[in-house]
């Protein structure tokens, strides 16, 4: 089956939280120099909870998917939240047969999100 | 054009719908290739050299065949041939048995932006490692080497000096499809310096282009097998004798030795001080079939056979997706092989070859192991397709189809 799903398709011609926040609480940016896919993540945290998230970058129509799905499970929710979100977590969110060369695509934004509190 | 030849391929029987559009990364292999190895394992699978029994013979018989059959190929003697596992191990070989010999601080190792990482990254970190100096041949927009054509005349004065040691240069770039003008190229440096070693990555040529060494008058001819319809884990590296000869070995162990004491050791007379511990047998042996199938296939007509090919492709393309398309490399085809590399409207190269492969159209995408011609083409990815004696028209439609698929998807 493919992996362009309509949820896919839809999340990468319209991407939920694409932008950035000005004066964030927490920036942080991943890119993979082998396609040139590159993103950049914003929180804001306000009382220990993701106020607002947004992302912003180029890629395939995989890893922007990937993180706007991701980035929208993630708002208002408790900043511990965020340990929660591996690669078992993204894969069975968006729900598609992925190869072990598309997967890095899939887990770009889980690099920024991994760099976010470090 | 040639027949049809996709009987002669079994992977076209198992995988009828098989759009194979990436034989520049790997060849398909014919039958003939597949029963000389089921021949090998089945029938005499025994170590060469050693062994005083007839099946080690035998063994030993085929696999020294097949060096004189590479060696009548491209019209070198047979002691000239060395068998590695790829291009990139006969590029290394020369890097280090022969680069850490003669590269003194404040040489010159000349190389082009095109080259594959292959015939980049070897010499680059000699470079580095002696404190020669590293020079990179730019290209023209058009995807040929730049370099001083005068009044139809080749000038490499810019480039080569008394100080250059070794030039190292692709034959075919495998992402422009360029095919460089390598005779002329290797005499006006020879001119320069007599005593320039030039290192030539022939594997994209090899399997399209008719190579006679001795008309070349390089100094070394990398390629491997499996772009030319050969198995996998065999690679040629062709060496002046001469320069085989005063070469530290690259590997020590087994094999490469003729006597061993506690103190020394004395090697054995090349191509075998080169080849030490047990190679791919089989796959040697398989390799002369690959070698005759493209023979008895007619190496110009296979180069005809692309040119037509490559030409039908590059018009469709234009014809159905005009300025969407971004297609590299030179316009004249007498200068390109068979290897198209595109961009496609925004469209990431990586989306472009996942939704081809939905339709069984195997493409690839990404920098092609060619990271500074990308970086010099100002793109991060291609998306490459690249043909050979089994692809027909019905592919190239095929891959038209395909894109319009990509298009309709994404858009």
């Amino acid at each position: 089956m493919s992996i362009y799903t309509e949820i896919i398709l839809d999340h990468y011609q319209n991407p939920r939280n694409f932008g950035r926040i000005p004066n964030p609480s927490f920036h942080s940016q991943a890119s993979n120099p082998l396609c040139g896919d590159r993103l950049e993540l914003d929180i804001v945290v306000e009382e220990q909870k993701i106020k607002d998230i947004k992302f912003q970058g180029v890629g395939c129509a995989i890893s922007i998917a990937s993180a706007s799905l991701v980035t929208e499970t993630l708002k208002n929710k408790d900043l511990l939240y965020l340990k929660k979100i591996d690669k078992n977590f993204i894969i069975k969110l968006l729900n598609i047969d992925l190869g072990v060369n598309r997967l890095k695509c899939a887990l770009l934004i889980l690099e920024a999100i991994k760099k976010l509190l470090v | 054009m040639l027949n049809n030849l996709k009987n002669d391929f079994p992977i076209f029987k198992n995988y009828p719908d098989l759009v194979y559009l990436d034989s520049t990364a790997m060849s398909l292999k014919p039958k003939v290739v597949l029963e000389k190895l089921v021949e090998y394992y089945s029938r005499y699978s025994a170590n060469i050299y050693r062994g005083v029994y007839k099946i080690s013979e035998k063994a030993t018989e085929e696999y020294e065949k097949t060096r004189q059959v590479v060696a009548d190929f491209i019209n070198a003697e047979k002691n000239e041939v060395v068998f590695t596992r790829n291009t990139t191990e006969s590029i290394n070989l020369v890097a280090y048995s022969l680069g850490r010999k003669i590269i003194d601080e404040g040489d010159e190792i000349v190389t082009t932006v095109m080259e594959h990482h292959s015939n980049f990254v070897p010499w680059q970190i000699l470079a580095l490692e002696t404190g020669a100096i590293f020079k990179i041949i730019d290209i023209k927009d058009d995807g040929s080497l730049n370099l001083n054509f005068q009044s139809g005349n080749l000038d490499l004065d810019e480039v080569i000096t008394k100080k250059t040691k070794i030039l190292a240069l692709t034959y075919t770039s495998n992402v422009l499809g360029t095919i460089n003008p390598l005779k002329e190229i290797i005499e006006k440096a020879k001119k320069i310096n007599p005593k320039i070693i030039i290192v030539v990555d022939a594997a994209q040529s090899a399997p399209h282009l008719k190579i006679d060494v001795k008309d070349l008058r390089g100094d070394f001819v990398a390629f491997s097998s499996h772009k030319m319809l050969g198995p996998t884990g065999v690679g040629v590296l062709w060496g002046r004798k001469e320069l085989l000869e005063e070469m530290y070995p690259f590997l020590y162990g087994g094999e490469m030795i003729s006597e061993v004491y506690l103190e020394k050791t004395i090697f054995k007379n090349p191509p075998h001080k080169f080849e030490a511990g047990t190679p791919s047998i089989g796959e040697v042996i398989a390799f002369k079939e690959a070698i005759k199938y493209l023979k008895s296939t007619g190496i110009d007509k296979i180069r005809q056979h692309e040119k037509e090919l490559t030409l039908y492709c590059l018009k469709i393309l234009k014809d159905e997706f005009g300025e969407k398309i971004k297609i590299f490399g030179p316009k004249n085809i007498e200068a390109r092989a068979g290897i198209i590399a595109f961009t496609f409207d925004n469209f990431h190269p990586h989306d472009i070859a996942s939704i081809l492969d939905d339709q069984s159209i195997a493409v690839r995408a990404g920098h092609h192991c060619a990271m500074p011609l990308h970086n010099r083409l100002k793109v991060n990815a291609t998306v490459r397709a690249s043909f050979y004696i089994y692809n027909n028209e019905s592919d190239v439609e095929k891959l038209v189809l395909g894109l319009k698929k990509v298009e309709k998807t994404l858009t």
